[in-house]
């Protein structure tokens, strides 16, 4: 298996299960993509090998366990900041299995992620501290460089649990160039029945995207436009107006060409239904593509498309990273992405002046 | 990868690949009559140079596979076999959803099985080793998987890792079950000892657990018995499982059953005859 195509194959077919030779690899690879569990969930009820079949099991039941948990972590934050009266919105797996969303359907979910508005951040800080959370980092830099430039609080881990919570005031860097309108974000938000909330349906996407191509070094992408796939599928199904409302927000935030790209990269590697008329496309292409052929041909992968599409694919049979130049490529734009060329100089020297731990 | 070996062990099967040849040639050998997997392997291990150049100089082993541990050191090629060793144990504590994982010993008798849990060094795994080789049946000295639906303890015969002075407890055992001598590792000088042909052909075998002992070793320790009480059980075992937390409710419904049906005891001894009067006595009232 030279690349994750058999799992992307698998994922958006589950009825070729019955041709699949190398489990083994398939596994793997599902494993280091953190899908094993959202793969499992796609083939449940399929006949399969008796051991395939025990192996996909277990994964279902992990998946089942880490949701409850999940839950429970978000239960736990929500106790200890509610005095503070203010909407504490989910983000991420946790927002999907809580909202009973099919893309949190088998989702490993790591740490608990939350959005407050920024205001508030003091007060939430103080009291998820006062209710056994601590700092995972003991470093100055780092500490004032997460308050003065990230988008969330640096990560905390709560003493007795042992599960990380990243609180987050906005959805990308304040560093980076779109600049999300996140009084809009959170007014938009949706109550669930505990008190919590989550994102609007468009917003979820746009977060989603935001995070996938305009932060970071698309670590874990395969399952992150996995989530894509499932929420557009989900919310375009039974509502016309999901893709012109996903339209606008995307505008809005500024984040066009990232929901674009993950629209073109989910239909082309999970056959995600799109309604080209109205979804979402950077303005040049939108003046460029008025008439009907070119409206048709806007789901073509734009050529900066391919490059990401082998870094999302670069897995091999054996779980290992392939590309490295390409990965290091995605790497150093993660960081440019991040902040301007002045500021990254200074951040790498600082960083690369201190000690290694 | 370039070297490739599959092995099942009791119900948990690994494809391990190396990119050198010898840890390989020397799991072949030590594995030597295990049955090969049957379509998927649960877990991959991966032997791999930490650095590229790091293949051919001085070269050091990862242990990297389905799982990993961010900080886990690399080993001297010299000690590839404790590596591949020590990969499938990572793939098991942090991978293994299927049933509860308990760091502890089992042997058989009679369909019915005895637990030994314990620290490192409370001789649960060179005890476990010397029952098999004295008329038990042995299942495994470093995992013990308890069933989640059904209680049964599944075995794991893993080769026996024998470390520092217990050598010398297996000098009669036939040669050609014992792995080479690894020295300056971690834990210091290990050998790997095969487990007997019955452990190897009987690895499809459940039994139902009967008692549980918790053994501690100390020169100067008297033989003595102690009842342990469920409560105290379920504590030390839940220190003892690598996924109690992970499994949620269904590994706590399991282990609540487990400590409540049987009886739990603590052993302290001086030496391996000790030990075994003691494990004969209480066994028969079991």
């Amino acid at each position: 298996m030279r690349d994750a195509r058999p799992l992307v194959r698998l994922l958006r077919d589950p009825a070729g299960a019955g041709q699949v030779k190398d489990w083994t690899s398939l596994v793997a690879v599902a494993r280091a993509e953190s899908l094993a569990g959202s793969l499992a969930c796609r083939l449940e009820g399929l006949e399969l090998p008796a051991p395939v079949e025990a192996l996909l099991e277990a994964a279902r039941r992990d998946g089942e366990a880490g949701r409850v948990q999940a839950l429970w972590e978000a239960e736990m934050a929500r106790r200890a900041l509610a005095p503070l009266g203010v909407p504490i919105i989910l983000l991420k797996g946790t927002a999907y299995a809580a909202a009973g969303l099919e893309a949190g359907r088998g989702r490993s979910i790591g740490d608990l992620d939350i959005l407050v508005a920024r205001p508030a951040l003091p007060d939430v800080e103080r009291a998820l501290l006062a209710a056994g959370w601590e700092w995972v980092k003991e470093d100055s830099y780092d500490d004032q460089y997460y308050r003065r430039w990230m988008h969330e609080l640096p990560p905390l881990i709560h003493r007795e649990r042992d599960r990380m919570i990243d609180v987050h005031h906005a959805i990308l860097p304040l560093t980076a160039r779109p600049k999300p309108d996140m009084a809009a974000m959170i007014a938009d938000r949706v109550a669930l029945a505990d008190g919590l909330f989550t994102l609007s349906p468009p917003d979820m996407i746009v977060h989603a995207a935001a995070h996938l191509f305009a932060d970071g070094d698309m670590a874990g992408g395969l399952r992150n436009l996995w989530d894509i796939d499932r929420l557009l599928r989900e919310f375009a199904e039974g509502d016309p107006g999901f893709w012109p409302a996903l339209n606008e927000r995307a505008a809005r935030h500024g984040l066009l060409p990232a929901v674009g790209r993950a629209v073109r990269l989910a239909h082309h590697l999970y056959a995600t239904p799109v309604n080209w008329c109205q979804a979402p496309i950077s303005k040049s292409l939108i003046s460029e593509a008025t008439t009907p052929a070119k409206i048709g041909a806007r789901h073509q992968l734009a050529a900066a498309d391919l490059l990401y599409r082998r870094r999302l694919l670069a897995r091999d049979g054996w779980g290992r990273a392939r590309r490295p130049l390409i990965r290091l490529g995605f790497y150093v734009r993660s960081h440019w992405l991040r902040m301007p060329p002045l500021m990254l100089a200074k951040h790498l020297w600082v960083k690369a002046r201190k000690p290694r731990r | 990868m370039n070297h490739v070996f599959r092995l099942q062990v009791g119900p948990v099967s690994f494809r391990i690949g190396s990119q050198w040849r010898r840890p390989v040639a020397q799991l072949r050998r030590l594995y030597e009559g295990y049955p090969e997997p049957e379509g998927v392997c649960d877990f991959t291990v991966r032997l791999e140079a930490e650095r590229v150049w790091r293949r051919w100089l001085r070269p050091s082993v990862a242990i990297r596979g389905d799982y990993v541990l961010p900080d886990a050191a690399p080993l001297p090629l010299a000690q590839g076999l404790l590596a591949a060793e020590m990969g499938m144990n990572l793939q098991m504590a942090l991978g293994q959803k299927r049933f509860l994982l308990l760091h502890a010993a089992s042997v058989e008798r009679d369909g019915r099985a005895l637990l030994m849990t314990g620290h490192s060094g409370a001789g649960k795994s060179t005890l476990g080793a010397l029952l098999g080789e004295r008329g038990w049946r042995f299942m495994g000295d470093e995992f013990a998987l308890l069933d989640l639906a059904d209680g049964r303890l599944h075995p794991f015969p893993r080769a026996v890792s024998l470390k520092n002075e217990s050598l010398g407890l297996f000098d009669g055992v036939d040669p050609a079950r014992l792995g080479p001598v690894l020295t300056g590792t971690p834990k210091g000088r290990i050998r790997h000892l095969r487990p007997n042909g019955e452990a190897v052909a009987r690895m499809g075998e459940p039994a139902t657990p009967v008692l549980i002992l918790f053994p501690r070793f100390g020169r100067d320790l008297e033989p003595t018995v102690r009842e342990v009480g469920a409560a105290e059980a379920f504590m030390r075992l839940t220190q003892a499982s690598t996924n109690y937390v992970a499994l949620g409710e269904s590994g706590f419904d399991a282990l609540t059953r487990f400590v409540g049906a049987l009886p739990c005891r603590a052993i302290d001894y001086a030496d391996t005859a000790q030990a075994q009067a003691l494990i004969d006595e209480l066994w028969a009232k079991a």
